[in-house]
């Protein structure tokens, strides 16, 4: 009886340890939250404040009772925003549209067909994983200026049309699939081609939006390259375009018109995360790493 | 099966051209540029050969610049996220309701556009003749001096840069931190609490050794990328970023080669050989620090 | 159809590449394989009786010899156009598609004269379903199916195009005892139904003695044996084959031929004629031993088990290969197994002599 007393004991004090402890764990994780979300909260709030109410608060307040979507007006027709996002919405489709078809050919060479220097081939392949972007977009800078593509969506797309890490991935998928299905299907009458698309693409579908979802974003937040490649805001993305807003858009110190372009320009992806939130989350957890 | 060069070397044909076009070529080009002084773009001639480029950048003060801030960036941030992604891992693996909610949330920054929420950050961090800015009244709440984290002193500068570099890079190493977590067999932690291991011994016996290799994998891939920091920079600071003297090893790449005071590959070329060096050896150094400490 | 091998030998170059040698796979098989009945090619693993296989279904390509499916010689054909039906081991469905789109797979690839409409396509695979019995499951996708619906479907779809042969590789040893059993059977039955041609590969002697019209049995690349299962048992061309199939398995003793009497050890165990004097390999099935009082082989009983109607005898001998040799008896017999030792006299049509060395049986009569 007595050490089951004192078992009694101990879980009571355990219990309120425990509950202690899970209250400090709800109120570190309630803070990191409120700092990831202060942010897009502010954006929002700023961006429905009218010109003159945001900048006659010396300290802002942290709500409106007068919301206004004059600044969204503004951010369409006073900079070329619209511009801005049928361009990166081209050239994301664009570019990841020629990459999948560039990496589906090269994976599936790799995982599936066999041929002479298959090995040495696939591990020079593998070592270019190591190059870093930063050098090779000096000299491809200079090709790309040399033929005289600034400012086209050729200049802007095809350096980034091939990713040695997407090519790995997609290989060791295809691999993946049981010699016996490919035998399978030889059997059955499929020829090497109508494999890849009959049964390679649709089995490995996972690992296809994975890197369709990477790439994605990749390329809706890449900056650095169009900066370089274009100085017509008519080929501006949105990165750039964010930019040139900030420099010299809407006047000086127009915060809340700028907060509803960063709106505007934010929420495509948010909207496509909220949707396919686990596919995604899966996808960057597989796929590793960024960029 | 048969060998079939003709038709395997068709299906690589694309990937092989796009790759030496933009990848293979360059990397020798790079280095090319790099030894040729002198470079002129415009005509595309130059002296000679030598190793002058890489004494005019490590002697350009704006490089040194760049280098010294790249490198407290790199460590600050790499083990400010790396810790406090774990720490809240850890929060989310321990609780169950919220935990969606909490983990969707933790995830938005991945999916936002450096450049933009970069804006928001400023506009919280500066100091106007209009209004301190949001940072700043929390600051003088707590009954601190009002300081311009835009414009003002180094540190503050640091600081607001370091802040939103974690913010950013957190997302992906608390979902590899959660997903290693949740990975750990729980027969581990039910054999260990029958043995009355407490809860800290548990952790350090148990959870550390067992995601001990995603923990490395986390720094190395940290490391890499802190490295590489340029456009969080740019979204703070504006393009500007030498006059703002917070300019990284990229960005001076950047700026040189394009730009207000570009036009010289032959030093970008240079820098970037001189980061590839810098990220290979602390990469190497950190492969070698993890055979010693990391349970496969 | 009947299927005709000339001379067919598979090499591959040795994995260890230290061995310049190839390993021969399947090496110079030459037989014919009757039209309309169920084959079972046996033999141990890793004896080349799975390369043989994707050999006919032309999933590899011969070193050297012919293949001809009746008249035709398809040897240069590949397994895409050569009209073969395969059922693999692991089953090999398409994950993807559902039970219906991967039985009409098949169908889907016809070309030219041979293309099918889509109503032609569905009466197919719904006769096909039928036959095996999975006209129930067509929507579902293989993950959701049982080993042997999975099996069923594999089946159908090999059968669904029609093939001029159909070929089963391990087609029972992913299934549980009791499925085996039953779905021998159903093979048994589709093979008369549709009367095509049938080789299954086994490791497992009971499934192609069970259901087999013909067994070839082969080792290390050889084909050993060709004939109807009881003949083969019956009458073992050699110590392997003699070794290979039986349950419990064939007792292998040393034994030498001395002037017309078979000598195992001392015992002076049977009189024959047309084996010279030489040392032999003795096999005895265990069914050929009869317990009797004066038997002139004897050994050290060890043993009785009674396993439902059979009864075992477990004993020893110094010229026995193996540590025990196993008899089975009648039960009237059982209760003169008593004390040490126990008599037998040996059943001559049970015993089969082999060449010590080569293995190659050596025939004799009773005297």
């Amino acid at each position: 009886m007595a050490v089951q007393k004192q078992n009694d004991y101990e879980t009571k004090a355990e219990r309120i340890k425990a509950k202690v402890g899970r209250i400090f764990v709800y109120f570190g994780l309630f803070l990191w939250a409120l700092i990831v979300l202060f942010p897009f909260y502010w954006m929002l709030l700023s961006s429905v404040k009218s010109y003159a109410a945001y900048n006659g608060e010396f300290t802002p307040k942290f709500f409106t009772l007068s919301p206004t979507m004059q600044n969204y007006l503004d951010a369409f027709t006073s900079v070329p925003l619209g511009r801005y996002l049928l361009n990166t919405f081209i050239f994301t489709v664009l570019t990841t549209g020629l990459m999948l078809i560039v990496i589906i050919f090269a994976a599936f060479a790799f995982a599936r067909l066999d041929f002479k220097g298959k090995d040495i081939v696939f591990t020079l392949f593998l070592s270019l994983m190591m190059i870093p972007n930063e050098l090779v977009v000096i000299t491809n800078f200079v090709t790309i200026t040399n033929a005289g593509l600034r400012n086209t969506f050729a200049g802007l797309i095809l350096p980034s049309v091939t990713s040695v890490f997407y090519i790995y991935l997609l290989r060791e998928n295809f691999a993946q699939v049981p010699d016996d299905i490919y035998y399978a299907a030889k059997v059955d009458g499929t020829s090497d081609f109508r494999y890849l698309f009959k049964m390679l693409i649709p089995i490995c579908r996972p690992t296809l939006v994975t890197i369709i979802i990477l790439k994605v974003i990749e390329c809706w937040n890449s900056y650095v390259w169009p900066r370089l490649i274009t100085d017509d805001q008519n080929y501006f993305l949105v990165s750039n375009g964010i930019q040139e807003i900030r420099e010299n858009g809407f006047g000086r110190e127009n915060v809340p018109a700028m907060m509803a372009a960063v709106v505007i320009i934010s929420l495509p992806l948010i909207v496509l995360f909220l949707i396919f939130r686990k596919k995604i989350m899966a996808g960057v957890a597989r796929g590793g790493t960024k960029g | 099966m048969k060998k079939n060069n003709l038709k395997a070397w068709l299906y690589l044909i694309p990937a092989f051209i796009f790759l030496g076009v933009f990848m293979v070529y360059p990397l020798i080009d790079v280095l090319v540029y790099s030894f040729e002084e002198g470079y002129n773009f415009a005509s595309q001639t130059s002296f000679g050969t030598g190793a002058y480029n890489y004494r005019y950048v490590l002697r350009d003060p704006y490089f040194l610049q760049a280098l010294k801030n790249t490198f407290i960036l790199v460590a600050i941030t790499v083990p400010v996220s790396t810790g406090l992604a774990l720490l809240i891992s850890l929060g989310l693996n321990s609780i169950e309701k919220l935990r969606d909610l909490f983990q969707t949330v933790y995830f938005l920054p991945y999916v936002t556009n450096t450049l933009a929420v970069g804006l928001v950050f400023m506009i919280l961090f500066k100091k106007t003749a209009y209004t301190d800015g949001l940072v700043n009244l929390l600051i003088k709440l707590f009954g601190g001096e009002a300081v311009d984290f835009i414009t003002g002193p180094y540190w503050a500068k640091m600081f607001v840069l370091c802040f939103y570099t974690v913010w950013i890079v957190l997302p992906f190493k608390i979902l590899i931190f959660t997903s290693a977590l949740a990975s750990v067999n729980k027969v581990y932690y039910s054999a260990a609490r029958v043995d009355g291991t407490s809860k800290f011994r548990m952790f350090r016996t148990i959870t550390l050794p067992m995601i001990s290799p995603m923990i490395f994998y986390l720094v190395i891939t940290g490391f890499i990328g802190a490295f590489k920091a340029y456009s969080d920079s740019v979204a703070l600071f504006g393009v500007d970023l030498n006059a703002a003297g917070m300019n990284t090893i990229v960005g001076y790449v950047y700026d040189m080669l394009y730009g207000d005071s570009g036009g010289y590959p032959s030093y970008a070329a240079a820098a970037a050989i001189i980061l590839f060096i810098i990220v290979l050896t602390i990469t190497c150094i950190n492969l070698l620090v993890s055979r010693k400490h990391v349970y496969y | 159809m009947q299927i005709r091998l000339e001379h067919l030998t598979k090499r591959f170059p040795n994995r260890n590449k230290k061995i310049k040698e190839d390993v021969i796979a399947v090496n110079d098989f030459d037989l014919t394989l009757p039209d309309g009945k169920l084959i079972g090619l046996l033999g141990p693993s890793g004896c080349g009786k799975s390369t043989a296989l994707n050999l006919i279904c032309g999933l590899l390509e011969p070193s050297s010899g012919r293949i001809f499916f009746d008249d035709d010689d398809v040897t240069s054909i590949p397994a895409e156009r050569r009209g073969v039906g395969l059922v693999f081991q692991s089953y090999a469905l398409y994950p993807h598609l559902t039970v219906e789109r991967n039985i009409r797979y098949p169908l889907e690839n016809l070309k030219g004269d041979k293309k099918l409409t889509k109503e032609q396509m569905k009466e197919k695979v719904l006769q096909a379903a039928k036959l095996v019995q999975i006209d129930e499951l067509l929507e579902r996708k293989p993950n959701e199916l049982s080993g042997g619906q999975q099996q069923r479907v594999a089946i159908a779809r090999a059968l669904v195009k029609t093939p001029r042969v159909l070929l089963l590789d391990e087609p029972l040893s992913n299934l549980d005892a009791r499925l085996r059993l039953q779905t021998r059977e159903e093979i048994r039955r589709i093979q008369k139904e549709t009367g095509i041609t049938t080789i299954f590969v086994t490791h497992d002697q009971d499934e192609a003695m069970s259901i087999s019209d013909t067994i070839i049995v082969m080792n290390a690349g050889v084909i050993q044996q060709v004939d109807k299962p009881q003949d083969v048992y019956d009458n073992p061309v050699n110590l392997f084959v003699a070794k290979f199939l039986g349950t419990p398995a064939i007792n292998v003793f040393d034994g030498k031929v001395e002037d017309g009497v078979l000598y195992i050890g001392k015992d002076a165990v049977l009189k024959l004629s047309g084996i010279g004097n030489r040392p032999v390999k003795v096999g005895i099935r265990p069914e050929g031993f009869n317990p009797e009082e004066n038997g002139p082989f004897v050994c050290d009983l060890d043993r009785v088990e009674v396993m439902c109607r059979d009864i075992s005898v477990v004993s020893r001998h110094e010229g026995s290969e193996t540590d025990i040799i196993r008899s089975i008896i009648t039960s009237e017999h059982a209760k003169k197994m008593k004390g040490e030792k126990v008599r037998f006299s040996l059943k001559p049509e049970k015993v089969h002599i082999f060449d010590k060395e080569t293995g190659e049986r050596l025939y004799f009569e009773t005297v």
